[in-house]
């Protein structure tokens, strides 16, 4: 049986996993906590939220996040990928600033309007 | 003369204005002192937003964009770069634009959304020399996110509030080492999940019941002592140890921004350093409102969400319909709570249940939360985990009010284990 605290929103639920039971969760107050729960012990995922270089905006970065979760192992080198990004303004909060990023399927997408 | 003035224009201001002009108000102008809309939301450029109020996971700019929206399909005026100086118990406001120049403005109703700022090294008398890089947690995430700087490359945070937490895993991405977090309290000031996805995901020791006892480095911080403290918080010789770091950050507490409320004589209650205020969130100027962090602080951007629509709704329930009339309950802090909002309650001006947001003093397990007036119990909560960190809320249906004379308690009986 493993504890983990469910981190998919702010409520914390303090999940419990029967890693021997096919990775049943109790403790969680929404189905996600339950794919939540069996994800965490057999294949992490994040979202991984960071800026890029901007041009021609009135800030010099623009933020950005992937929009699915990407497996945690990949978090520093989808921020290896971001070192080389720079985006241009006019963007739109939305807008695809780096397609599949490292393989994962996910992209890179801008978070505000710069 | 305006129907609302809204003084602030982050998530809570945002929220009243968008609130009170659906409630029918016309004249509406948001004051704020930045040069956009948003607030803090701007440099909060992590995930977790949104999930009560839009269903889903939004990064802080992202939250700010859709309230930022809503408003521009409103007649709801904004004026940016402009600071207000002044609001009078005669609901008079002044202010002074770089554009505009001084001016005051009238209004019938004032909502009072100001926010907060961080707790300063000064503000906690951390001993030692005073080199550039001691930030707070605020400033370090707006240098990093908006700016694009480092603030440094070796770090320390003390303090485990959530900004602090944030930060930790942002300058660990962005190529700095974290060697610790330092809470001087038993537990941490943060989410649960902050703690899972900032501190554990990245190896970075978090030293529960120790501070920061020293701080060397004559032009740049050279580094941190850290000692264990004792159970009233005092520093306990021969436990210190040093990090070599260039930079210390401090995610030490939020202080609500309340001069302007102050000023104009609303009474304020030293627990929350915000106004006391009533169900809907007025003050003790009738037709002037508070909501969101210059209230009280919270955890969650769509609390303040919440808690600024209902101010809003209020505020025009106060131009269109005149004053709140009714005798109010005062809610008093039993054992195990720190505060609770609102402050007093008027069961007349209830319209299906009241609710209650407070925080407890201690970590606890399985507990119950009672309500009680005078000898009476009115209501009772369960709950399986409560934490300073983390606001609760109760609903308390209306009807059970009408058993309440004076005043209601609230408090916690944790489960005997």
């Amino acid at each position: 049986m493993k504890e983990l605290i469910c981190i998919l929103c702010p409520n914390g639920c303090h999940l419990q996993v029967d890693e021997a039971g096919d990775y049943a969760v109790t403790g969680n107050a929404c189905p996600r906590g339950a794919a939540y729960g069996k994800s965490e012990c057999t294949h992490p995922t994040r979202v991984v939220t960071s800026t890029v270089r901007l041009l021609g905006g009135s800030y010099p970065r623009c933020p950005v996040k992937t929009d699915r979760p990407i497996p945690r192992e990949l978090i520093f080198p989808v921020m290896a990928a971001l070192d080389g990004v720079t985006a241009a303004s006019p963007v739109h909060c939305g807008d695809i600033i780096l397609e599949n990023v490292c393989g994962t399927g996910a992209n890179i997408v801008a978070t505000r309007s710069l | 003369m305006y129907d609302l003035i809204v003084i602030g224009g982050g998530p809570a201001g945002l929220a009243a204005a968008c609130a009170a002009w659906e409630r029918g108000l016309k004249r509406i102008l948001i004051v704020e002192r930045d040069r956009e809309l948003g607030g803090i939301l701007n440099q909060c450029i992590h995930n977790g937003f949104g999930l009560h109020h839009f269903q889903e996971e939004l990064t802080g700019p992202e939250y700010a964009g859709r309230f930022v929206e809503l408003l521009s399909q409103t007649g709801v005026e904004v004026r940016t770069d402009t600071m207000v100086l002044e609001v009078t118990p005669g609901k008079r406001v002044c202010m002074v634009g770089k554009s505009t120049g001084y001016r005051e403005e009238d209004a019938k109703a004032i909502v009072l959304a100001m926010g907060c700022r961080e707790r300063t090294r000064g503000a906690i008398a951390i001993p030692g020399t005073r080199p550039a890089g001691v930030f707070t947690a605020g400033a370090a995430q707006r240098y990093v996110n908006i700016e694009g700087w480092l603030p440094g490359r070796r770090v320390v945070i003390l303090g485990s509030g959530d900004i602090g937490l944030i930060m930790a895993r942002r300058l660990t991405l962005e190529g700095a080492k974290v060697l610790a977090c330092v809470e001087v309290m038993p537990y941490s000031g943060g989410l649960n999940r902050n703690i899972v996805q900032c501190l554990e995901d990245y190896g970075i020791p978090l030293y529960l019941s120790h501070t920061v006892t020293d701080i060397r480095g004559r032009n740049r911080v050279e580094g941190v002592t850290v000692s264990q403290v004792d159970e009233h918080r005092r520093p306990i010789p021969g436990t210190e140890m040093d990090f070599d770091c260039d930079t210390l950050l401090l995610s030490v507490g939020l202080i609500p921004e309340n001069e302007l409320t102050r000023q104009a004589g609303i009474q304020t209650d030293r627990r929350t350093n915000g106004a006391v205020v009533y169900e809907n969130m007025e003050t003790s100027i009738p037709g002037v409102f508070a909501c969101g962090n210059v209230c009280h602080v919270h955890d969650l951007v769509d609390f303040v969400t919440a808690e600024s629509t209902r101010a809003g709704y209020a505020a025009a329930d106060f131009v269109l319909g005149g004053p709140t009339e009714g005798q109010a309950l005062a809610v008093e802090n039993g054992p195990g709570i720190t505060y609770t909002v609102p402050q007093r309650i008027r069961p007349g001006n209830i319209q299906k249940n009241a609710e209650i947001f407070f925080r407890v003093n201690r970590v606890c397990g399985k507990s119950r939360i009672l309500v009680t007036s005078g000898e009476k119990t009115i209501a009772r909560f369960s709950r399986t985990h409560l934490a300073p960190g983390e606001m609760e809320h109760i609903v308390i249906p209306g009807t059970l009010l009408a058993n309440a004379s004076g005043s209601i308690t609230v408090s916690v009986e944790e489960a005997a284990t």
